[in-house]
């Protein structure tokens, strides 16, 4: 009995291979869809159609060139945004403050704006978004060296430093850095004309798209390609062998978490360079705890959170119109977020107990 | 009498303060005190906190009741414990990510049911005037102590009591200290574990209805902010005991009330930063009591967030 199970599995081989690649594409697409059918029911119990909500969605983030630039244009700060929970994730940490990192990124930048508004774009530009990648970098590798040298939990702290990065910008903004000139909505003084990040040839959506997917494609050339990719999925798979192995756990750790605190900070870069022209608090619009879902979803694969976060960026984008039209109030989204995210680690729990997903013996 | 403390206002203000803000932060640690001593973490208790304060608002609007409210919160929380329990009861599912995502989805649902309710005014839970003795309003508004507070002491010296010395409180070290060794003893982990979240999240509910239905005392979007995380991470600094707690939430209480102190006295300046107070000051805490090599004394052996 045994010997002719091991030989179907022998047999079987190339099959149970492919599934083996097949799994973890495939629950996570189904907890996806689990999750849209438990948020379906949700909304019959409300007296809405979840076809129609589909319908808005498909319509408000994916049905025309609009809606597609509109969906785009919001992907790119959640595709840092995501990247710096995934890089964290890779040596086990959770890191939840990226939004943090976004809004002092954006404040770093717009601080720039009075000294650098004579200065030649050229060198102005690539100096803002470096301050923004450094008070990224910073906030978060804080959060990854408070748990490497402290044992702080880094999903705590980085969320409290959250919380002290929004009162941070909202004392500068109103406070040292505030541009006399904004009345009603207190910000930083509007950027030079020089220093506006415009829009990629031919289409309507800025350059934070282009600079998103090329530090996801980085990112996942670090993780995925190098040594110190290797070594750090050596230490979140078990830090004492690591350290055992004489790998620099301490530095791995806050590395990963600097880094993708600052794709976090350059986030908010574009925030105030292409979208508001100014840091003021609309930095704080949630695209840091979006982030975090898009990261579970791709199972913090770099590569596969590029097409997530265009998905969720969709129904972000989608959000107005689903609201004005069904009459859902704004939280609806978060309803929405908050059931998927469920689904998805649930799912977390059927890694190798699909049946259809076993080789068949 | 002069009703002009002058700068005297401000601790006054801070005392009258920790006491009002205190309590739903007490409320959050005391459960998550209970659930973590089970061998649990729950960060969703910020989400049950936010849910706890709609529904109970939603309530006492509704019945004209602010217990009833109460009730109804305390039961919003037990349910909302259950379903993190029972998810977590699941194999390699990462207990701090489905509190995580039960952030989102409680104050998620907290919103999108509590939109009718912002308008509305609901009866607020009574206070007992400990200051009537002095003729000076800033100590009787200092010394207006609401039911709650009181019952919330109570309740840190019950629970201290019950873990302590009584059957179920042994059962629950047990299962949090070792699970082969309630498993030896015939004790179900993931059973008691479930019910010890739940009962956590009875208590972080409460905490909601106590922001609602009395400080801040209305109903809206921006309620909590924070403080049901606060209090979780607040019973790392308490140690997992529930009279610490008291200490700590009314530490944390009066942080959170100075800026708003020193505000009514005229220093404007830095309103943002003294905001800011709590979390610095928890972060800070957090850094002091924390330790990279050795398990933090008191510390549950299941307890995955000080591993």
């Amino acid at each position: 009995m045994a010997v002719a199970d091991n030989n179907i599995m022998q047999g079987a081989g190339g099959r149970l291979a492919l599934l083996r690649r097949a799994e973890p594409v495939a629950i996570p697409v189904l907890a996806l869809v689990a999750g849209l059918g438990v948020f379906g029911l949700f909304l019959l119990t409300q007296g809405r159609s979840p076809l129609a909500f589909m319908a808005y969605v498909w319509q408000g983030g994916f049905g025309s060139a609009f809606s597609w630039q509109n969906t785009l244009s919001r992907a790119a700060p959640l595709l840092m945004a995501a990247l710096c929970v995934a890089l964290p994730a890779r040596l086990g940490l959770v890191v939840i403050g990226g939004e943090g990192a976004i809004v002092l990124g954006g404040v770093a930048a717009g601080a720039l704006a009075l000294p650098l508004a004579a200065a030649p774009g050229a060198a102005a530009v690539p100096l803002m978004a470096l301050a923004a990648m450094v008070t990224g970098g910073l906030w978060i590798g804080a959060a990854g060296a408070l748990r490497h040298y402290r044992g702080v939990n880094e999903t705590i702290s980085s969320l409290l430093l959250s919380y002290i990065a929004i009162a941070l910008m909202n004392h500068l903004v109103e406070g040292p850095l505030r541009d006399p000139a904004s009345l009603n909505k207190p910000s930083t003084a509007p950027l030079a004309e020089a220093l506006h990040i415009g829009d990629l040839p031919g289409m309507t959506v800025h350059w934070g798209l282009a600079f998103g997917i090329l530090a996801c494609l980085l990112s996942w050339v670090l993780v995925e390609w190098t040594t110190w990719g290797f070594a750090a999925r050596i230490a979140g798979g078990n830090v004492r062998a690591a350290q055992v192995q004489g790998l620099p756990v301490g530095r791995l750790m806050v590395g990963f978490s600097a880094l993708g605190g600052a794709f976090a900070g350059l986030a908010g870069y574009f925030e105030v360079a292409a979208v508001h022209g100014s840091a003021n608090a609309s930095l704080a619009a949630g695209y840091g705890y979006t982030g975090i879902l898009i990261a579970f979803l791709a199972r913090h694969n770099a590569l596969a959170i590029i097409p997530v976060a265009i998905l969720l960026a969709g129904f972000d984008a989608s959000s107005g119109l689903v609201q004005r039209r069904m009459d859902l109030p704004d939280a609806t989204m978060q309803v929405l977020q908050g059931i998927v995210f469920m689904a998805i680690l649930m799912s977390d729990a059927a890694y190798g107990r699909l049946p259809f997903l076993k080789a068949k013996g | 009498m002069d009703n002009n403390l002058g700068l005297w206002a401000v601790p006054l203000a801070v005392i009258g303060g920790a006491i009002r803000v205190s309590t739903p932060i007490l409320f959050v640690s005391l459960g998550e005190t209970l659930t973590e001593r089970s061998g649990r973490i729950n960060l969703g208790l910020e989400g049950t906190l936010v849910l706890g304060a709609m529904t109970g608002y939603a309530t006492a609007v509704m019945t004209a009741s602010p217990w009833a409210g109460v009730l109804v919160a305390a039961l919003a929380g037990a349910l909302f414990g259950l379903v993190h329990g029972l998810i977590c009861s699941m194999p390699r599912v990462n207990d701090i990510a489905i509190g995580i995502a039960m952030m989102l989805l409680g104050t998620g649902l907290a919103f999108y049911f509590g939109k009718p309710f912002i308008q509305p005014a609901a009866p607020d839970l009574p206070a007992i005037p400990l200051g009537g003795w002095s003729s000076l309003p800033q100590v009787q508004a200092a010394l207006n102590i609401n039911v709650l507070f009181v019952i919330g002491i109570i309740a840190a010296l019950a629970l201290a009591w019950a873990l302590r010395a009584t059957r179920p409180g042994l059962i629950l070290r047990v299962v949090g200290d070792s699970t082969d060794a309630a498993r030896a003893l015939g004790l179900n982990p993931a059973l008691i574990r479930t019910a010890a979240t739940a009962l956590g999240g009875a208590f972080a509910g409460v905490g909601g209805a106590y922001l609602s239905l009395y400080y801040p005392g209305s109903w809206n979007e921006g309620i909590s902010s924070g403080q049901g995380l606060m209090a979780v991470a607040l019973v790392i600094f308490a140690r997992w005991s529930p009279v610490n707690c008291l200490w700590a939430a009314l530490l944390f209480g009066g942080a959170g009330a100075l800026g708003p102190a020193l505000q009514s006295v005229g220093v404007t300046q830095g309103y943002y930063l003294f905001y800011a107070a709590p979390y610095v000051l928890t972060l800070g805490v957090l850094i002091a009591t924390s330790s990279p090599s050795r398990a933090l004394s008191g510390a549950p052996g299941e307890l995955s967030i000080t591993k």
